[in-house]
C-alpha cells in the first residue's frame, strides 16, 4: 500500500506554489510600500520647500511674513547646540564604553550598568526633556541655554553612543592587546595606543549617527524651553537659542499654508544637512573596513 | 640617520654594554611550578633552568602545557582570568611574581613572538617604534636608528627600507612574522620568547624565521615553543620534552634526539604518538 | 648609538614611572566615573518624576487622577485631571500604528530574510536605514500636509486634527525598526533548518510561515513590544497632527490627545514653574515612563527568556 498518494501531491503542488508565488509578490510589495513612502515625502517637501530655499532663507531670522522668514537662528543653533552635544556624549560614552570593554569585572554592578544603559536607550526622549527642565534649567541654574540643550541631549544620546563605541573596542583582536602588553605597556599605554586607534572608526561611525540623532529630535529641546521665535545668535553657552527641528515645528503649527512651505524649505536644509552626516559616516566606514 | 650602514657590521657587532651576569647563571630557573586552569591542571611540578645565550626549544604534542608554559615567563597567561599558579618562576633572581617586580618591567627585559602574526594596524615604522615611545624614548633620531637597527636585526630591512610609512597589512605573512621580531628588538630584550612562530608561514618564510633565530642567540637568550621536532632539532641547543603538563625531559638537543634517557621521549620524537 | 637602547630605557624608566603609575591609578577611576554618570542619569530621571509627581499629588488626589474621567487642566476654577483620556489617546496611536508597522515591517522582514537576492537586500535596507533616520518632526509635517488631506477625500467629514493621520504615520516611521529587529531574529534562523523543509518539497512560503516563523517567534514578538514602546513615547507627530483635545474616545476620526503631546502643549503655553498644571507635566511623564519601561522590560524578558539555542 503507498502510503503518500502521488496523484495527490501532485495536484496540490501547483496550488502551492502559486500560493508562494502570489505571496512573495505580496511581501515584496509590503517591502517597497516603505520606498513608496519615501519618494512621496521626500517628492512633497521638496515641491512645496523649494521655491522658498534661497539666499535670503539663509540670511534671514524668524518673521510673521512667510517671505520674509529665515532658518538663520535655528541653523546656528543647531550648530550651537551641537558643538555642545560632541565632545560631551563623546567623551562619557567612550569612556563608559572603554569601562565597560576594558576594565570592568564580570560583576552584578557591571551588568547592572549595562543593563541600565539598554533601558536609558528605550525611554522616551520627552522623559529626557522633563530631566533636563528640572535638573539642567532649574536645579543648576542654567536657564534656557544652549548649555542645558545640549547636555540634555547628550545624555539622550548616550546609550547610543556607549553601544557604538563598545562594539567597535570589542571587534579590536585580542592579539593586538596582547602584542602590547608583551612590550612592557600598562594596560592605559594599550588602551590609548593601539586599541583605541583601531576602534576609532567604528566610534566615529557611531557617534556620527548619533549626533544625527540628535540633530533632528525636538521634543527634549521644547521641554528645556528652547525658544519658537527667535531675532538673535547665540552668544555665548548660556544664551536662548532655537533649533532647526523646533523652527519646523514653528512654522508647521501655523494657520497660514504659505508656512508650510517655509517649514518644507527648513526640512530640506535639515535633511541635507543629515545627508552630509550620514555620508560622511558610511565613507569613514568603508574606508577603514579593510583595514583590521 | 647614519648614511650608509654596513648591515653585517651591526649584526655582529659586539654588545656594547654589558650587563652584570655571572657565568654560567640562567636566565630563567623554575622551581615546582604548578598552574591550573580553574579546576584542570594545566602544569604540575615543573623545575628546570633555562640557560642565557642559548636557544632553548619545548616541544611536546599538542594540549601538553608547552604555550601555557612559555606565556607564564611572561605572565601572559595571567590574561585569562581563571589562571590559578603555585611554585617559583625567577628571572635573573627576580622571582617573577613577586608584588614588588612590575609585570611591565619583566615584559620590558622579555619579549614574546606569537604564534600569528600580530602587528599593530600602524606603518611598518610605527610597528618598530612602538616599544620605544612607551618606554619614553621620544628623539625622532634615535628612533630613526631604532628602526633601521631592528629592521636589519629581523633581516627584514632590505625588503621595507623603501616603504616604512605603509601599513603593516601590506606584508607578507612571513614578513609580518618578522616585523613582530623587529618590533620585539626595538627595545633590546635581554630574553625572547616565541610561541611557535613558524606555524602559520610557508616553508621559505620558516626557513628565514630559524636562521633568524641562529643570529639572534648571538645577542639574546632565545625560548621557543615548537610542535615541530625537526626545527628543535635543528635551531636549539637544549630541548625540554613536556608531557601532560610535566617535564619528561630536558637536556642538550643533541642528547634528546639521539639519545634519549625517557621512553616516552623517545615513542614522541620516533613518532609514535603525537 | 652611544648608548643601548636597553640602557636608555632604564634611564627613561624612573622619570616615566610616577606618571605611569598615576595614569593607572587615575584612568579607571575617571572612566568608571563615566560609567556611573549613565546609572546617574537613570537615578536622575526616576527621582525628577517622582518628587514632581509627589508635589502633583499633594494638589491633586491620586484618587482623583485614576478615576475622573476628564482632563481639562486648563478650565479655571474646577480643572479636572484624570488621565484617562491621555492614555485612551496613546493607545488609539498605538493601535493604529500597530496595525500599519507590523503588517509591513513583518512582511518586509519575511521578504528579506526569506525571498531577497544580496542584491536586492542591499538595495533596500539602505533605504529603511533612511527611513528610520528621519527627524519625527518631518514625519509630523507629512502627516499634518499631506496625509491628513488624503484621508479627507476618503472621509470627507475627518477634521484637521485626527488620530488617524499620526497613528498612520507612527506606523510608518516604525515598519523600519520592527523589519530590521525581526530580520535579525529570521536570518539567526540556521539554514541547516531551512534546508531540511526545502529539501522535503516545502515551498519558499511554508518554509517561512512554518518553520522560520515559529523559530524566530520571541525574537519577532519582541520587536513588536519594543514598537509599541516606541509608538508610545512618540511626540512630535502626534503634537503636530493629533491636536489637543483630550477625551475618551474609541473614535479614530476624532482629534485626541496623548500623554506626550500633552507634556509639549504645556511647555509651549505660559504655565508658569510652580503651578498644579506645571507638576501635572510630571505626573503624565511618570506614567508615560512606567509605561515604556514596563514594555522595554517585557521585551527584554521575552527575548532572554526565549532565546532559541540553535
Amino acid at each position: 500500500m503507498q502510503l503518500i498518494d502521488q496523484a495527490k501531491v501532485k495536484k496540490n503542488m501547483q496550488s502551492r506554489l502559486t500560493k508562494n508565488n502570489i505571496l512573495k509578490g505580496v511581501f515584496f510589495g509590503a517591502t517597497l510600500f516603505a520606498l513608496v513612502v519615501l519618494v512621496i515625502l521626500l517628492y512633497r517637501i521638496f515641491t512645496q520647500g523649494i521655491g522658498y530655499l534661497d539666499l535670503q532663507f539663509f540670511q534671514n531670522f524668524a518673521s510673521r511674513f512667510p517671505e520674509k522668514a529665515g532658518i538663520k537662528a535655528a541653523f546656528f543653533g543647531s550648530l550651537w547646540v551641537m558643538a555642545v552635544i560632541a565632545p560631551v556624549s563623546l567623551i562619557i560614552g567612550v569612556g563608559t564604553a572603554i569601562y565597560l570593554e576594558e576594565y570592568a569585572k564580570k560583576n552584578r554592578f557591571t551588568t547592572f550598568i549595562q543593563l541600565n544603559i539598554s533601558n536609558l536607550a528605550g525611554v522616551p526622549s520627552i522623559v529626557f526633556g522633563l530631566l533636563g527642565l528640572t535638573v539642567f534649567v532649574r536645579m543648576l541654574e542654567m536657564g534656557r541655554s544652549v548649555l542645558a540643550g545640549g547636555l540634555t541631549m547628550s545624555l539622550l544620546i548616550l546609550p547610543i553612543i556607549v553601544v557604538a563605541a563598545q562594539e567597535a573596542i570589542r571587534s579590536v583582536p585580542k592579539e593586538l592587546r596582547e602584542a602590547s602588553f608583551a612590550m612592557g605597556a600598562t594596560k592605559w599605554q594599550t588602551i590609548r595606543r593601539v586599541v583605541l586607534p583601531a576602534s576609532i572608526p567604528g566610534i566615529l561611525t557611531g557617534g556620527i549617527l548619533a549626533l544625527s540623532r540628535a540633530i533632528g529630535e525636538t521634543a527634549p529641546l521644547l521641554m528645556i524651553g528652547a525658544l519658537t521665535f527667535v531675532a538673535y545668535l547665540p552668544e555665548n553657552l548660556l544664551s536662548g537659542f532655537t533649533v532647526m527641528p523646533i523652527q519646523i515645528f514653528n512654522w508647521t503649527s501655523r494657520p497660514q499654508t504659505e508656512f508650510h512651505d517655509v517649514a518644507a524649505a527648513g526640512i530640506i536644509v535639515l535633511l541635507v544637512m543629515l545627508l552630509i552626516m550620514n555620508s560622511i559616516a558610511v565613507l569613514i566606514r568603508n574606508k577603514f573596513s579593510k583595514r583590521l | 640617520m647614519k648614511t650608509i650602514m654596513d648591515e653585517k657590521k651591526v649584526q655582529k657587532a659586539p654588545r656594547k654594554e654589558v650587563e652584570q651576569k655571572k657565568d654560567g647563571q640562567p636566565v630563567y630557573s623554575i622551581e615546582n611550578f604548578n598552574l591550573w586552569y580553574g579546576k584542570d591542571q594545566a602544569l604540575t611540578d615543573i623545575s628546570f633552568d633555562i640557560p642565557e645565550h642559548q636557544v632553548t626549544a619545548i616541544i611536546g604534542p599538542s594540549g601538553c602545557g608547552k604555550s601555557t608554559f612559555i606565556k607564564a615567563l611572561n605572565r601572559m597567561v595571567e590574561m585569562v582570568p581563571i589562571v590559578k599558579m603555585s611554585g617559583d618562576i625567577k628571572y635573573r633572581d627576580n622571582n617573577i611574581f613577586d608584588n614588588k617586580y612590575k609585570v611591565e618591567d619583566l615584559r620590558t627585559k622579555v619579549g614574546m613572538v606569537f604564534q600569528k602574526p600580530n602587528p599593530f594596524p600602524k606603518s611598518i615604522y610605527e610597528n618598530v617604534v612602538y616599544g620605544p615611545k612607551i618606554h619614553g624614548i621620544k628623539n625622532k633620531k634615535v628612533l630613526d636608528e631604532i628602526v633601521e637597527k631592528s629592521l636589519k636585526g629581523a633581516a627584514l630591512w632590505e625588503e621595507v627600507k623603501d616603504r616604512l610609512n605603509e601599513n603593516a597589512y601590506g606584508l607578507s605573512g612571513g614578513q609580518q612574522q618578522r616585523l613582530c621580531i623587529a618590533r620585539c628588538l626595538a627595545i633590546e630584550p635581554d630574553v625572547i620568547l616565541m610561541d611557535e612562530p613558524t606555524s602559520a608561514l610557508d616553508p621559505i618564510s620558516t626557513l628565514k624565521v630559524e636562521e633568524l633565530v641562529q643570529e639572534l642567540k648571538k645577542e639574546f637568550s632565545i625560548i621557543i615553543v615548537t610542535h615541530n621536532m625537526q626545527q628543535a632539532a635543528r635551531i636549539s641547543d637544549k630541548t625540554a620534552f613536556f608531557l601532560n603538563g610535566e617535564v619528561v625531559e630536558f637536556s642538550d638537543t643533541n642528547k634528546l634526539f639521539s639519545n634519549p634517557s625517557d621512553k616516552r621521549t623517545e615513542d614522541y620524537i620516533t613518532g609514535r604518538f603525537g | 648609538m652611544e648608548r643601548s637602547i636597553r640602557q636608555m630605557i632604564k634611564d627613561k624608566k624612573e622619570k616615566q614611572k610616577t606618571r605611569l603609575n598615576f595614569m593607572e591609578k587615575l584612568v579607571p577611576g575617571l572612566l568608571l566615573l563615566c560609567a556611573i554618570l549613565s546609572v546617574l542619569t537613570t537615578l536622575g530621571i526616576v527621582f525628577t518624576l517622582i518628587v514632581e509627581t509627589f508635589t502633583f499629588f499633594n494638589r491633586v488626589s491620586i484618587i482623583e487622577f485614576f478615576t475622573n474621567k476628564d482632563w481639562y487642566p486648563f478650565f479655571e476654577g474646577d480643572p479636572d485631571y484624570g488621565i484617562w483620556p491621555l492614555i485612551s489617546g496613546t493607545l488609539m496611536i498605538t493601535g493604529i500604528a500597530m496595525l500599519v508597522a507590523i503588517p509591513f515591517g513583518l512582511a518586509a522582514a519575511i521578504y528579506l530574510s526569506e525571498y531577497a537576492t544580496d542584491r536586492v537586500r542591499r538595495f533596500i535596507k539602505p533605504i529603511l536605514e533612511v527611513l528610520a533616520g528621519i527627524p519625527t518632526i518631518v514625519y509630523g509635517f507629512f502627516a499634518l500636509t499631506f496625509v491628513t488631506p488624503v484621508l479627507q477625500n476618503v472621509i470627507p467629514s475627518l477634521p484637521v486634527f485626527n488620530a488617524l493621520s499620526p497613528g498612520i504615520v507612527v506606523g510608518i516611521m516604525i515598519i523600519p525598526m520592527v523589519a530590521s529587529l525581526s530580520e535579525d531574529a529570521m536570518s539567526s534562523v540556521p539554514n541547516a533548518i531551512r534546508e531540511g523543509a526545502l529539501g522535503l518539497g516545502a515551498t519558499r512560503f511554508e518554509v517561512a510561515v512554518k518553520v522560520v516563523l515559529p523559530a524566530a517567534l520571541s525574537g519577532i514578538i519582541a520587536s513588536f513590544v519594543l514598537a509599541i514602546s516606541r509608538a508610545i513615547g512618540e511626540t512630535m507627530i502626534v503634537t503636530v497632527a493629533g491636536g489637543a483635545t483630550p477625551k475618551l474616545t474609541m473614535d479614530v476620526t476624532e482629534s485626541i490627545q496623548t500623554m506626550t503631546s500633552y507634556i509639549v502643549q504645556v511647555s509651549l503655553g505660559d504655565a508658569g514653574f510652580g503651578t498644579t498644571i506645571y507638576y501635572s507635566i510630571y505626573a503624565v511623564g511618570m506614567t508615560l515612563f512606567l509605561f515604556t519601561l514596563i514594555m522595554n522590560l517585557i521585551a527584554q524578558y521575552i527575548s532572554r527568556r526565549f532565546r532559541e539555542e540553535y
